[in-house]
């Protein structure tokens, strides 16, 4: 029960995109058109849903205060939590690089059509966004990681598709002339992070 | 001479890293709810984009082409980190204010954009300026949105009383989605001043 609860919050209330801003850039670039959407959501939830339960147990057995205790009473009291960010940069670059090297292999089409959006997935603020959330949220074991991981990765994919949706449609309106692109689709992202925040107070 | 001059001037305004380029909008919408945060970050990100455009112009020659991000990331990563732990030294409240988006200014696209685009290719000084005026761009619209923010959304600047004391604080202005909206207007109003900029 707590997973589902876990779940449906980070879809809806805690939407990366419109309660934390985070993966703007490439949510804004790549929102042209849904197939493309949709191809780089999936990608977002595959890194996120992998780098997220790593980063924890990096996080748990290795960075936080005592963390070392493991490998003998002598590290009892070693902090390395200053490297926090580094290995989780590290970590999420890394598994990037795999996810480009696969794409690239069996999925040709999608490789071409998201160009360098792919390798930019590293450093898209959802996914290091997810992790330093993980660390400041303080998740009792991997499994509620994972939860988080796939919840947020999917209210991701649910922004970034909807609002390729909308920008479609909108091609064909008249919009004044300096708000063409960029600015109008701003105001849209603004009037559809309105709209999600109807979900806020969602308990189950 | 001249052209030392364009780059410093040209990302804050004609360039300017968030209107043209959309870059960094990540980590920037978040602390623009008040005026103190929008200007920390802001310094923050000018310190890092600079410095680090710096190091990397510095070590273009000798990156293997093929690992540049992540010898990049690093980079900036260092940078973070020291920028973090000056600011949990001495701005303690402030740097709680901003959580984890002192972090994410690793990944704020400016940064890893300008290295990309500008330090790879020339001289440590030109980058460094660059790095520093694309900083100083990004600032100046984080300060823009966080300004009316505050002033509407609790008629303060800096914490202090400026509207009259009768007036009623608009909820909605201090809600996310409204920086957005906040800043689809700014970009409206720089395409209007620079009308090449439009799109058909």
């Amino acid at each position: 029960m707590e997973y589902l609860s876990l779940f449906v919050k980070s879809i809806f209330i805690d939407n990366m995109i419109f309660s934390y801003f985070l993966g703007m850039c490439s949510y804004l670039a790549v929102s042209k058109n849904v197939k493309t959407a949709h191809g780089l959501g999936l990608a977002v939830i595959f890194v996120l849903v992998f780098t997220l339960p790593i980063n924890y147990l990096l996080n748990k057995y290795m960075l936080t205060p005592g963390a070392l205790s493991w490998l003998g009473p002598q590290f009892a009291d070693v902090d390395l939590s200053f490297l926090a960010l580094i290995i989780f940069i590290a970590v999420v670059a890394a598994f990037t690089q795999l996810v480009e090297m696969i794409v690239e292999k069996f999925l040709p089409n999608l490789y071409s059509s998201l160009g360098i959006f792919l390798p930019l997935i590293a450093v898209n603020c959802a996914i290091l966004g997810g992790s330093l959330f993980m660390q400041q949220r303080d998740f009792v074991n991997c499994g509620e990681s994972i939860v988080y991981a796939l919840g947020s990765g999917i209210g991701w994919y649910l922004a970034i598709v909807c609002l390729a949706a909308i920008r479609e449609k909108m091609s064909y309106c008249n919009v004044p002339k300096p708000l063409r692109g960029i600015g109008v689709t701003f105001i849209t992202v603004g009037l559809m992070g309105l709209a999600f925040m109807t979900f806020m107070g969602i308990q189950l | 001479m001249s052209k030392l001059k364009e780059t410093i001037i040209n990302p804050i305004f004609r360039d300017n890293p968030i209107a043209v380029l959309i870059l960094g909008i990540c980590s920037s919408l978040a602390v623009t709810v008040q005026l103190n945060g929008a200007c920390v970050m802001a310094l923050s990100v000018t310190i890092v984009t600079g410095l680090s455009s710096f190091v990397c112009s510095i070590i273009r020659n000798t990156i293997p082409n093929r690992v540049r991000i992540i010898v990049q990331l690093v980079v900036v990563a260092l940078m973070v980190i020291l920028v973090d732990q000056v600011l949990k030294a001495y701005m303690y409240p402030v740097e709680k204010q901003l959580s984890v988006y002192i972090g994410l200014i690793i990944t704020n696209c400016i940064v890893m954009g300008r290295i990309e685009a500008f330090a790879l290719g020339n001289k440590p000084i030109p980058s460094l300026l660059d790095g520093l005026a694309n900083g100083v761009g990004y600032g100046l619209i984080l300060v823009i949105v966080a300004f009316f923010r505050e002033l509407l959304g609790s008629g303060t600047l800096f914490g202090m009383q400026v509207l009259p004391a009768g007036y009623e604080p608009n909820g909605l202005v201090i809600l996310p989605p409204f920086a957005l909206i906040l800043l689809g207007c700014v970009i409206w109003v720089h395409r209007a001043i620079y009308k090449d900029l439009q799109e058909k």
